[in-house]
């Protein structure tokens, strides 16, 4: 209120006078809250940017608490020389006092340089960088596919809701996203891959590629591969989006425009399509981003059981050693999904609907 | 009360017996509310079936000792071969030390519904601890306290949870503590806004007035009014600690030695039950924790329902 009032003159001149603030700059109530917005915007940057070295403290000091000694993890048991010994700490830096590791390793994570695998032996961004494009191949397609069914059964559900189709709708869902996706991947491994009595093996058990393919066979041969982890991620996670969805949309549905809507006479389904879904679906695209962060992070078990060559298998392999630079730096990652997700949301959202952080 | 001077207070307590406590009239409203939430959580038949599994369940994992034994997990000692098919003998098979699996996974229960128990437990009581404090005492201490909430709420829980696990040693108690450090900012926020709504109202500046402290407002007025909210987030979290419990033993994060669902899971796959088409192996665990997060669900969202009739039309 007391922002309206006070900036109500700037906008009398800025529409009346000659624009002052560059030549493109648009005029009257656009440029107050072009310019609102704008600080709305360094606002959840700041805050996106505290978010992230945030993680990075707690990704260096967390894993600084794990009982023993780092380079017996790394030589594996296998007797060693305390020269050896020496040797392999002062290469990773662990002879120096804490503080100064940590300014290091906070000098050195601003340069992209997250530290060296113990496990094999090369540098973590590297690790990260070759996994990266096969879980966003695998995240971005199960992400796609299940907001779309969310959306769509969402709406049905909602249209319709109390009536038969409905209750089976929720209930389905409600019982997958109850569902581990590990189980339900290795369910799927055991009946389509492997093979349960008279069903044959109709999938790949694993993996991303079959090897020696080219060109379009290879693209058919990944696809082949992407079908039960998709299938998986699609099944647990749809359920979320649709009782999103379905209880926005109810929220909407006693609304008098909409009532308006169908009093001039339009279809039933125009009035859903035109007026009703369009309003629902401003929550749900919070939800969209803060999921597609999460699937990213979400993804390392289904990667695990289905030895997806992406983050989360790496993270899963990490963690069995414990590789601990990689741990860290796959850590930072998953979180900076996460905080990068969310910071769109919030930067997207007054954009949709005007009644929110202007 | 006690002694009648005249007519009117004679009349009363006639009406009223004459020995009603303060205490007493506070059992008999609460008794009231008790009945009116049955009467109302009854009505949801998604709410009766989830409770029916749960005392189901929760009655298995009592009675374990007597209906399997407790030497079901004992490997050197076990009754049948390793990886025997479903038999009247053994109505799930055998498991790969040759265990009987139905007894196995009645015995995980146990593990499974006590550390998502008290992991809840853990993570709602922080919840309400922060979000109590947070709402009653305003100014450095809230923005302290909704600033590390938020940092908490950005975490993706599953990870932090899982390298928790993996930097503290091989327990229960750590499965737990890492479980419950990690869900609790969504109920902190909750309890806030609703100690923040609370604490408009006139009741709380009589109490003030009186001369209440802070311990007083918070744990005689603020709580009991946020206690119906924590009940069903309760609910609602053990669900996910148990997914949570489940996700952190297959990945062999959790105590090698205890029989959970999770663990069973963990232990098919180590046996090669994948790859060989033992689809039994697999099966009974995942049912299971699929039933039990479902019932605690659904009965979570009943009670979220009952409680919050603004609700209503979306169940």
């Amino acid at each position: 209120m007391t922002a309206d009032a006070a900036s109500a003159p700037v906008e009398k001149q800025g529409a009346a006078g000659p624009v002052t603030d560059g030549p493109a700059a648009p005029r009257g109530p656009r440029a107050r809250t072009t310019t609102a917005y704008l600080r709305y915007v360094a606002g959840k940057l700041a805050g996106a940017a505290v978010s992230l070295l945030a993680v990075l403290v707690t990704s260096f000091f967390l894993f600084r608490l794990i009982p023993g000694d780092p380079v017996k993890f790394m030589t594996g048991g296998r007797q060693v020389s305390a020269e050896q010994l020496a040797h392999y700490r002062e290469q990773f830096g662990l002879d120096l006092p804490l503080w100064q590791q940590f300014t290091d390793y906070c000098g050195k994570a601003l340069t992209g340089d997250l530290g060296t695998s113990y496990q094999f032996n090369a540098p973590v961004i590297d690790k990260i960088m070759e996994a990266l494009p096969n879980t966003l191949l695998l995240t971005g397609t199960a992400f796609v596919l299940y907001t779309l069914l969310g959306i769509f059964l969402g709406t049905r559900s909602a249209w319709r809701h109390g009536r038969l189709g409905d209750r089976l709708n929720t209930g389905l869902a409600l019982t997958l996203y109850s569902v581990p996706s590990f189980w339900l991947g290795l369910l799927l491994i055991v009946t389509l891959s492997v093979g349960v009595g008279p069903l044959p093996g109709l999938f790949p058990t694993g993996g991303m590629e079959s090897g020696g393919e080219e060109g379009f066979a290879y693209v058919l041969d990944v696809a082949h591969h992407l079908i039960l982890p998709v299938v998986t991620l699609v099944a647990v996670e749809y359920g979320q989006t649709l009782l999103v969805t379905r209880s926005a949309l109810l929220d909407e549905m006693g609304s008098d425009y909409l009532t308006t809507a169908r009093a001039k006479g339009l279809r039933d389904d125009l009035v859903r399509r035109r007026h009703a879904v369009p309003n629902a679906l401003l929550p749900t695209v919070t939800l969209i981003f803060i999921n597609l962060g999460r699937t990213v992070a979400g993804v390392i078990l289904v990667e695990t059981v289905f030895s997806w060559p992406g983050l989360g298998g790496l993270f899963y392999q990490a963690l069995s050693v414990p590789d601990l630079p990689l741990v860290q730096g796959l850590f930072f990652v998953f979180a900076a999904a996460v905080i990068v997700m969310n910071t769109l949301a919030d930067l997207i959202y007054p954009l949709l609907d005007p009644r929110v952080g202007r | 009360m006690t002694t009648t001077e005249n007519g009117t207070t004679k009349q009363q307590a006639e009406q009223v017996p004459v020995a009603v406590r303060p205490r007493a009239l506070a059992w008999r409203r609460r008794r009231a509310s008790v009945a009116r939430f049955w009467r109302q959580y009854r009505t949801h038949r998604a709410g009766l079936f989830g409770l029916g599994a749960l005392l189901l369940f929760a009655l298995l994992a009592l009675t374990a000792p007597l209906l399997v034994g407790s030497d079901v997990d004992n490997v050197t000692d076990a009754p049948g071969g390793p990886l025997e098919e479903p038999s009247a003998e053994f109505p799930f098979g055998t498991d790969r030390f040759g265990r009987n699996l139905l007894g196995l996974v009645i015995w995980g229960a146990r593990v499974s519904l006590l550390v998502g128990l008290l992991a809840a437990v853990l993570s709602v009581a922080i919840g309400t601890l922060i979000g109590v404090t947070a709402g009653h005492f305003k100014g450095w201490y809230a923005t302290v306290m909704m600033r590390i909430t938020d940092w908490f709420l950005v975490m993706p829980t599953l990870v932090l949870a899982i390298a928790l696990a993996t930097v503290m040693p091989r327990s229960l108690l750590t499965i737990i503590v890492a479980i419950g450090v990690t869900t609790w900012p969504t109920t902190a926020r909750l309890v806030r806004a609703q100690t923040l709504a609370v604490e408009t109202r006139p009741y709380i500046e009589r109490a003030r007035a009186l001369g209440g402290g802070h311990w007083h407002i918070m744990s005689r007025h603020v709580l009991p009014n946020v206690m119906p909210l924590v009940l069903a987030q309760t609910t609602l979290i053990i669900s996910a600690a148990i997914l949570a419990e489940a996700t952190l033993a297959f990945l062999g994060l959790s105590d090698p030695s205890v029989v959970s669902w999770g663990a069973l899971l963990q232990d098919a796959r180590e046996a090669g039950a994948v790859s060989s088409g033992h689809w039994w192996y697999l099966v009974p665990p995942g049912v299971a924790i699929a039933v039990v997060a479902l019932a605690f669900t659904l009965c979570g969202r009943a009670v979220e329902q009952v409680l919050n009739p603004r609700l209503g039309v979306s169940r």
